[in-house]
């Protein structure tokens, strides 16, 4: 066991220290990821404002859905993967998979690992930016979560990352039958950002849309983790989100697991 | 024992066929044409401890998807192959831990970090005990000659300097069994030298068993004691560099020099004349029938001296090379 603690720890420390290489790009990006959320609140901001005091869409207020996009963000910086699928597909297309094949290490757990650096490396640049706008936002946070709450609100989270990186990684393995993963992707992208919720709360949409995307695994990307925090899911209804959500990581863990056996199997028979 | 035994191994693979122009390449949308491709046929080889063997033949012979078989990297259509006991394509952990591929033309370090980064990686990933690591890494670099690039990032390295690097990570483990797909591709003379010193040294210090392939022949006479010629995925010949001559070719140069205003006198009845710079005629002849073309040539000419040699080993190879034989069967 301590060898294989040693060795993660090696590629988290090595993904890491490429991450870093190009200091000025990196951190661009990071603060850019900014820009959409300003431009959203300044939206919605000026529906409200047209709407005069006090009201209310569904039953979001200003405030409410000002706390419930920055909650959506912090969610988004869990769970989305820029470049995964991408990186996937391109090795199997270059052909750089074949170090997965012949060294003595996985190509999941590897990506796993320096994905994992990528998001360190973000969340420490990022928390000075969010940090501000948290702050800035303050007067909005009419209530705030108590520790078990908050406690959902991690597990959520954490489960959150599980999900879009396996997700994500399901779709850079169907690079095997493909090899262009593309326009796939961006079919993705377009669906995970409207169904996790990043756009809008999903309990905004009419019925029986709200309760048809109450089923797609994507809610769990965004939506349901601000859910968590906002205190609109609880008790029995919290415990069966976070299981299900679980459910859903441990489906998308196994599908990847078997679209890199099978994808493997055709590379292989196919000349490589 | 043998360390690599191969029986009736195959590989075949389908790939697609497109017509010119848009038109095919629309219904190609809807209906593709296939066509098999019989990679390697048939082969079968064994190889000892220790020994250093080549792969040689022109590209698309099938000696990369030989690797490549060997490697555990695609599955073979037919036949067996057993590495230290290994079936490659098995991919068991225990067999990466014991051998290592590098490939000419690919690139397995960290492209933006310095490669001393990329060997710690595989220090973890083969679980190399620290003392070992630090031993094999400081011979490396000493007979690679690498010690002051480590530390800069691979991306600012000549194609020379990456090439030893990539040997370097390959070798850190230790490797019992080594692959070598054209290591020396794309390199400078010089460069070329340096890695053929090195594996050379490295191979007797080590007596790891090594199979390259490479398509320049000075590869391998600088290397192998051993040469397989593969074409069109047959192997057509598997012995030594010199056996090769002996061989594929049938015939001998002759160097005649003339002796002052001797003018040659039709000698290409005999054979093929090559080149006729008088006083110097070279001549190609069907070895059966040198003695017979000598006595002739003595008799109708003053002839000042006479060279009779075998072929260079590159002409025959190359002709060997070249003999037309369709690649491929639909």
């Amino acid at each position: 066991m301590l060898p294989r603690i040693t060795a993660w720890w090696t590629i988290l420390r090595i993904s890491l220290q490429e991450r870093l290489v190009y200091r000025g790009d990196f951190a661009l990006g990071t603060l850019m990821r900014f820009l959409p959320i300003v431009t959203q609140i300044f939206l919605w901001f000026a529906i409200f404002a047209n709407l005069g005091t006090g009201a209310r869409i569904t039953n979001y207020t200003y405030e409410e859905l000002v706390v419930y996009l920055l909650l959506t963000m912090v969610a988004r910086a869990f769970s989305s993967m820029p470049g995964l699928a991408s990186t996937i597909a391109r090795q199997i297309r270059t052909g750089d998979i074949k170090k997965y094949l012949t060294q003595p290490v996985d190509l999941l757990g590897f990506m796993f690992l320096s994905r994992m650096a990528h998001k360190l490396a973000y969340y420490i640049v990022a928390i000075g930016p969010f940090a501000l706008v948290f702050f800035l936002c303050r007067g909005y946070f009419i209530h705030l979560p108590d520790a078990p709450q908050a406690a959902a609100f991690a597990a959520s989270l954490i489960l959150s990352f599980l999900l879009g990186f396996y997700l994500e990684a399901c779709i850079g393995m169907v690079g095997f039958w493909f090899l262009e993963v593309t326009s796939l992707l961006f079919v993705y992208m377009l669906f995970s950002f409207f169904l996790s919720g990043h756009m809008f709360p999903l309990d905004m949409l009419p019925q029986p849309f709200g309760t048809i995307v109450q089923f797609t695994p994507l809610q769990y990307l965004a939506f349901f983790p601000a859910q968590v925090f906002l205190g609109k899911v609880q008790g029995w209804d919290l415990a069966m989100g976070l299981l299900i959500e679980l459910e859903w990581v441990v489906l998308f863990m196994l599908l990847s697991r078997v679209l890199f056996l099978r994808g493997l199997k055709r590379y292989s028979g196919y000349g490589g | 024992m043998p360390v690599i035994e191969i029986e009736n191994l195959s590989k075949s693979y389908r790939v697609y066929q497109k017509q010119e122009g848009l038109l095919a390449s629309v219904t190609g949308l809807f209906r593709r044409e296939h066509k098999d491709v019989h990679a390697v046929r048939e082969v079968n080889l064994t190889v000892e401890k220790g020994e250093f063997v080549a792969f040689l033949g022109p590209n698309g012979a099938g000696k990369t998807t030989t690797l490549k078989l060997l490697s555990g990297i695609i599955y073979p259509s037919g036949g067996t192959a057993r590495v230290m006991g290994h079936v490659p394509w098995e991919r068991e952990i225990a067999y990466r831990r014991r051998f290592a591929l590098v490939m000419g033309q690919k690139n397995q370090l960290w492209w933006d970090l310095p490669a001393l980064e990329s060997f710690r990686l595989h220090q973890q990933i083969y679980r190399i005990e620290p003392q070992q690591y630090q031993e094999t890494l400081d011979e490396l670099s000493e007979l690679l000659d690498i010690g002051r690039l480590l530390r800069q990032p691979v991306r600012d390295l000549s194609l020379g300097e990456r090439m030893k690097m990539e040997l370097a990570a390959a070798l850190l483990h230790s490797p019992d069994v080594l692959f070598l797909d054209e290591p020396t591709i794309g390199l400078d003379v010089v460069a070329q030298h340096r890695i053929q010193q090195f594996l050379k040294k490295y191979q007797a210090q080590r007596q790891v068993t090594i199979l390259l392939s490479s398509h320049y022949m000075k590869d391998v006479a600088a290397l192998c004691q051993r040469v397989v010629i593969i074409t069109h995925g047959e192997i057509k010949f598997d012995g030594s560099l010199s056996g090769i001559v002996d061989r594929f070719s049938g015939q001998k140069l002759i160097t005649l020099q003339l002796a002052g205003d001797e003018t040659p006198k039709n000698l290409a009845r005999f054979g093929q004349v090559i080149e006729e710079q008088l006083p110097k005629v070279k001549l190609r002849i069907d070895k059966a029938n040198v003695p017979a073309a000598l006595t002739e040539i003595l008799a109708q000419h003053t002839v000042e001296d006479i060279v009779v040699e075998d072929p260079p080993l590159e002409e025959v190879i190359a002709d060997l090379f070249s003999q037309v034989q369709t690649p491929v069967a639909t």
